[in-house]
């Protein structure tokens, strides 16, 4: 019989449906599978009381016919919603002692539909990196470590900002995870790990109680080890909420209706700019590949321009710091997190935020200050919302031809912590195909599509039109089928 | 536009984060890469463009001006790291 940890959702409420086990055992394997991932260091709190309380209710529930469409599956949490009572830090000393007094709306609507919670995942400090190397509780290590002799000793990033999330999800350690996206945090590491992301369309999912980065950006989404169980979760953690003024009030469909369907006529976009100097022949190739996968189901492949794709990067780079440094303004030792004392107020404002933020948090907060402050707001921050506007307009023009667009997920497969970490803009480089989608307000999605000459995993991206995804879901399990990725990493709890 | 020692401290205090005095250096050097890096911006004529701050384009809802929430006084002290009474306390600030 198959591992109850490596059964998809979508098989593993099957069998609770048949009987075949109960919630109670799914859920005892994966808090057995939890502590046995220890080494990745991918969880940060582990709540396996709890999820032995939700489990009972889940078959409680069952038994009396009230199952509801996720009851008793085993999530993890990336650890920058907010969960009632359960501590969450957003990876960064400045929260290390805050529980929330409330839940975020996700996750609330991940427990109202039977969802079990194993624990608070790791991830780069306040999701801001590519490698999940800047958490202050320590790097996440992927459970994978590839073919290339040079990598035997040494361990690999799982991609980052939803690091743990990736790691655990691969690692069977949680059967799927939430993650959160501002430039690639859920579509670059579940490239490195070989799963399936999707950040959604920006206003599809509630941001409330996500600890805010880059507001405009910002969008949960789920991580999962295929496209189906991607449609079941989007679908619960999707839908209007009053209380996040950017949440849109659109009906929310049933996604795994879009599984299976054909994608004959369906054009997709392929677009030129994305072909960079000096990208690995390889990630080429496997562009290729996917492209002649979709053309062979029936799709038309044609080429798109995206002209302005090569200043995204320095977009986002001006708009996310500007906007994080909006945000975290409120950490200053007095409502909430760390207190650190110092000479009068300003002086506590100042200790406490220079020692509570790591480096790289405290480098954004600098940018963003400086591009905001008086004589530079125009040079830098309205330019670049006007840029943004460009390449906003360049999706538009593009989706007037094609219904969507194929991309590679990252410039490369997943590389050794100490790697790419002595200058910030190499490591931002990571994001290039992903950081435009975030800036369009775009619904993308990662799909595992083959292994690297290092035997590492690889993802193709798909991108949609506006709350189009249905398309992305239809053309993604097209691409999946065709792909037939079922590599398994080395290290599995 | 080079960042200078005291455009750092000038920053550093408008964001109320202490830069300590041997470190500036090294962030001025990684904020003026920065800068010159996303100064390719200066390429695009922008001189009709409408400046993007919302990707959907909607206007923000309106909702009667009711108390929605409150009592939660509790709730809101919960995580304070300096409390007295029902009040959150700060450093001395009126001599």
């Amino acid at each position: 019989m198959t591992k109850l940890t490596d059964l998809t959702m979508t098989a593993a409420l099957a069998g609770l449906d048949k009987k075949d086990f109960t919630a109670v055992e799914l859920t005892e394997a994966y808090i057995k599978s939890v502590a046995a991932a220890r080494p990745l260091n991918a969880y940060l709190v582990e709540t396996p009381d709890l999820a032995r309380a939700q489990a009972k209710a889940s078959d409680a529930r069952r038994s009396k016919g009230d199952a509801k469409a996720m009851d008793g599956l085993p999530l993890g949490i990336k650890d920058l919603y907010c969960t009632k009572g359960v501590r969450t830090t957003a990876a960064s000393k400045i929260l290390d002692n805050f529980v929330p007094t409330y839940e975020s709306t996700v996750t609330q609507k991940l427990f109202d539909d039977g969802c079990v919670m194993l624990g608070k995942l790791n991830l780069d400090e306040f999701a801001m990196g590519s490698a999940n190397i800047t958490s202050a509780f320590g790097d996440v290590i992927s459970p994978w470590t590839g073919s290339d002799p040079a990598n035997t000793n040494r361990k690999l990033v799982p991609g980052g900002s939803s690091g743990g999330s990736a790691a655990a999800v691969a690692a069977r350690a949680a059967i799927a995870a939430t993650g959160t996206d501002t430039g690639g945090s859920i579509r670059q590491p579940a490239s490195f790990v070989g799963i399936v992301g999707i950040k959604p369309t920006y206003g599809l999912c509630s941001r409330y109680g996500i600890v805010a980065f880059a507001s405009s950006l910002d969008q949960a989404g789920p991580m999962t080890r295929d496209v189906a169980d991607a449609a079941l979760m989007l679908r619960s953690m999707a839908g209007f909420d009053p209380k996040d003024s950017t949440s849109v009030n659109k009906a929310v469909p049933d996604y795994t209706q879009a599984l299976g369907q054909s994608v004959k006529g369906l054009r997709i976009g392929i677009p030129k700019e994305y072909r960079l100097d000096g990208m690995p022949a390889e990630i080429d190739a496997l562009w290729e590949r996917g492209a002649a996968m979709l053309r062979d189901a029936g799709a038309e492949v044609v080429e798109v321009s995206l002209p302005h794709t090569k200043y995204s990067l320095p977009v986002y780079y001006i708009i996310a710091p500007a906007e994080a440094s909006s945000n975290l303004a409120r950490y200053d030792g007095v409502r909430f997190g760390l207190r650190v004392p110092g000479e009068g107020l300003a002086g506590m404002y100042e200790n406490t935020r220079g020692q509570g933020f790591g480096k790289e948090v405290r480098r954004r907060i600098l940018i963003g200050t400086y591009v905001l402050s008086a004589g530079y707001y125009d040079a830098y921050y309205l330019k670049a919302q006007k840029v943004r506007r460009c390449i906003r307009n360049d999706f538009d023009a593009a989706f007037q031809q094609v219904d969507a667009i194929l991309t590679p997920t990252a410039p490369s497969t997943a590389f050794a912590i100490g790697e790419q970490q002595d200058d910030p803009i190499q490591m931002y480089l990571n994001d290039v195909f992903t950081v435009p989608v975030n800036l369009a307000g775009l619904p993308g999605m990662s799909v595992p599509a083959g292994l690297g000459s290092d035997g590492l995993p690889l993802g193709l991206q798909l991108i949609g039109r506006p709350f189009d995804e249905m398309t992305l879901f239809k053309v993604a399990h097209a691409l999946e089928k065709a792909a037939g990725f079922n590599a398994k990493p080395p290290f599995c709890a | 536009m080079t960042i200078d020692l005291t455009t750092v401290t000038k920053i550093a205090h408008l964001a109320r984060l202490k830069v300590p005095d041997a470190e500036k250096q090294q962030v001025a050097g990684e904020l003026n890469k920065i800068l010159e890096w996303v100064a390719q911006l200066d390429e695009v004529d922008v001189s009709k463009v409408e400046p993007l701050t919302s990707v959907n384009d909607l206007a923000l809802r309106w909702r009667d001006d009711v108390v929605s929430d409150g009592d939660k006084l509790t709730d809101v002290l919960a995580n304070a790291p300096a409390k007295t009474a029902d009040f959150f306390t700060v450093p001395k600030v009126v001599e």
